[in-house]
């Protein structure tokens, strides 16, 4: 797991309380997070995670309250230090790093934006947005120039001067993106960072991040409890349970073969026409068929009406060159919608 | 029935005696041995108290109204406090209290600039660690219940009357305020705040001056506003080992019972709390207002 790009994370234990070593033989049998608590008086942060993470790709981390999200990033930049494991970022190991090499680490290469915004409240929307930059030791003028860019990029223009608590909640957390961007950190944490902004805000706060990542191309390590976000965001998905990862994979993996129950009640209320493509649960190319094609990347929803108009209600599937890959019947298209699709009953 | 059952069980007279007596020899021969070392090293103290002291008596009587109403000017932003406070020097000198004013003014200065100067540093200390936290916490606490005249003693017996016991005694009655609401100020800083400066790769020193010394900064003044009050209260007692001032007459009233002469001079000293409390807390205030409009 050395030496290879992006980050790593292998048998990562964490274990919160007095003597953490003293439970980890437990902790490897595989005690419950509950009983741990109870009659050992610790809590069971992350038990085993081992996940690797592609340069460039949006990884999610998603589970309910509790389960561990927010200490799992946390270890990516050590602001908490595992139990047990190692974490890896571009072949160096991060739990090896001296205090400057850490500080290092975090001022270049790794940037964070927080649920609760964690802006400095006696500092401008400027003076936030340039933090990073000052830390990087980047001199008064050029950080006003730099920062005053991610400050237009997020559409900031005009609040330079502004305290942040005079910004709506919206525009705060555009203020920690602008922060977080500004650094030019090859990896950014996100932890709940649109969770307390109201729906509509939200998702112009996603569609800003897939915006900017087009052209940025950065790791985004990004987490959430909502599945849809996970999905319109990630392109892997970590399901995390009591402090261990349940399943990890794209979005068409966890709603098409969730791993187990817990999952699969997960994704139980999803639209699954909005999210699962084509290309998933497609059948063998079929000779004779020439009606109209659906690509392989088309949502289930935007395929319907064109395999309903099919003779035969039945559609090819061509690749992006419009080369055939498989074939889709009407059928097989509701009953996928409907969540009883034929590559594997969900419950 | 045993004796000690019907009487409390005492140290017999002779041994007490003798415990106090060593007490008192060993301080003694403390006060003897480094009773100058220890004043010489206050030396640079007594020059500052002195020179400020002649600084504020020998300019004339508008030009340290102007200043000391500029300052609360420049620290509130308010007009009417302002005048207020013009109004209150003016009424002062009128009734010929202007030179112990000024005395009292350089003093409780001083002994304020030298309270923040032991108390934030310490107050520092405090909060990064809980030991030193449990350890001091106590200490302060003595601090304010022991009876000012008690630890008056042992200063009087190192240092004699004058300016610098004056001060010592006020200091320490005086600066457990801005001690503890440093502590304070800095603990209640928002703990993800910190660790956005952490995960920026702020190193200690930057997290202090940078993040938690300006958010702690409107607990602070609390502190520093109460630090100016204690020592103010101080006033009368200080004039009894010889701090001159507002004091001395207020302690010349009681033993001649002047009534009108305890008043006037006591209201000066209640004039110049309201003042300096008025200033510390509007700064203070004006500093909260300018981040608190958040929730
Ligand atoms: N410093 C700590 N000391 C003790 N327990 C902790 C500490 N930090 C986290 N925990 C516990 O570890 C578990 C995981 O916490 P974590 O904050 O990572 O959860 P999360 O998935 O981010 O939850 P949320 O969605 O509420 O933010 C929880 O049970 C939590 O109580
Ligand atoms: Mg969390």
């Amino acid at each position: 797991m050395t030496g290879a790009d992006g980050i790593h994370i292998g048998g990562l234990y964490k274990v919160f309380g007095g003597g953490p070593a003293s439970v980890m033989p437990l902790v490897r049998d595989g005690v419950t997070k509950q009983e741990l608590l109870e009659n050992h008086g610790h809590v069971l942060g992350l038990r085993d995670i081992n996940l690797s993470i592609a340069p460039r790709s949006i990884q999610v981390v998603m589970g309910l309250s509790g389960c561990g999200k927010s200490t799992l990033v946390r270890h990516i930049n050590r602001l908490i230090d595992p139990t047990e494991g190692e974490v890896w970022i571009d072949g160096e190991d991060v739990l090896a790093l001296d205090r400057a090499a850490l500080r290092h680490l975090r001022r270049h290469r790794i940037s964070m934006v927080f649920q609760r915004f964690a802006l400095f409240p006696h500092r401008t929307v400027m003076d936030n947005v340039g933090y990073g930059l000052a830390m990087q030791g980047v001199s008064r003028a050029d950080r006003a120039e730099r920062a005053g860019r991610w400050i237009e990029r997020v559409g900031l223009a005009g609040y330079e001067d502004s305290y942040a608590h005079h910004l709506s909640g919206g525009m705060q957390q555009r203020v920690g993106l602008a922060r977080a961007l500004a650094t030019d950190a090859e990896i950014m944490l996100m932890d709940e960072a649109f969770s307390a902004l109201d729906p509509l805000i939200r998702s112009d706060m996603r569609t800003l991040l897939l915006e900017l990542q087009k052209e940025l191309h950065k790791t985004i390590v990004f987490v959430t409890h909502d599945l849809e976000e996970a999905i319109e965001i990630g392109d892997r998905i970590a399901i995390l349970r009591d402090g261990g990862i349940v399943q990890n994979g794209d979005s068409q993996d966890i709603v098409l073969r969730p791993a187990d129950d817990y999952i699969a009640e997960f994704i139980q209320g999803i639209n699954r026409g909005r999210v699962v493509r084509v290309g998933s649960i497609m059948g063998p190319v079929e000779s004779g068929l020439d009606g109209p094609d659906c690509s392989l990347d088309a949502y289930l929803e935007d395929a319907l009406p064109v395999v309903a108009r099919a003779p035969g209600n039945e559609a090819r599937v061509v690749d992006a060159d419009g080369a055939p890959v498989g074939a889709i019947s009407l059928d097989r298209l509701i009953g996928a919608v409907s969540g009883n699709d034929p590559p594997r009953e969900a419950r | 029935m045993a004796d000690w059952l019907q009487s409390f069980p005492t140290l017999d007279e002779g041994a007490l005696r003798a415990l106090k007596k060593s007490i008192d020899a060993g301080y003694r021969a403390f006060s003897r041995n480094y009773g100058d070392a220890i004043e010489s090293f206050f030396d640079p103290l007594l020059y500052v108290l002195i020179w400020f002291e002649r600084l504020l008596l020998g300019a004339p009587w508008w030009l340290v109204m102007g200043a000391v109403a500029g300052l609360c000017y420049a620290s509130s932003r308010g007009v009417r406090l302002t005048v207020a406070v013009a109004v209150a020097f003016f009424v002062i000198g009128y009734l010929g209290m202007w030179d112990d004013t000024m005395r009292t003014l350089a003093i409780i200065f001083v002994a304020t600039v030298l309270a923040i100067a032991i108390g934030i540093p310490l107050g520092i200390a405090m909060s990064r660690s809980n030991h030193v936290q449990a350890f001091m916490l106590p200490i302060l606490d003595v601090m304010q219940t022991m009876p000012i005249f008690v630890y008056l003693i042992p200063v009087v017996m190192l240092f004699g009357l004058g300016k610098i016991p004056g001060l010592i005694a006020v200091v320490i009655y005086a600066v457990p305020p801005v001690i503890r609401l440093t502590n304070l100020g800095i603990r209640l800083v928002d703990r993800e705040v910190l660790e956005a400066a952490d995960a920026f790769g702020a190193g200690a020193r930057q997290k202090l001056f940078g993040v938690q010394l300006p958010l702690a900064l409107p607990n602070i003044m609390a502190g520093v506003n109460q630090t100016i009050m204690m020592a103010l209260s101080m006033v009368v007692i200080a004039s009894m080992i010889g701090v001159k001032g507002l004091g001395q007459p207020v302690l010349q009233a009681v033993t001649n019972q002047y009534f009108a002469l305890g008043l006037f001079n006591g209201a000066a000293v209640v004039g110049l709390a309201i003042v300096f409390d008025r200033i510390t807390q509007s700064y203070g205030r004006r500093i909260q207002a300018e981040r608190e409009a958040r929730s």
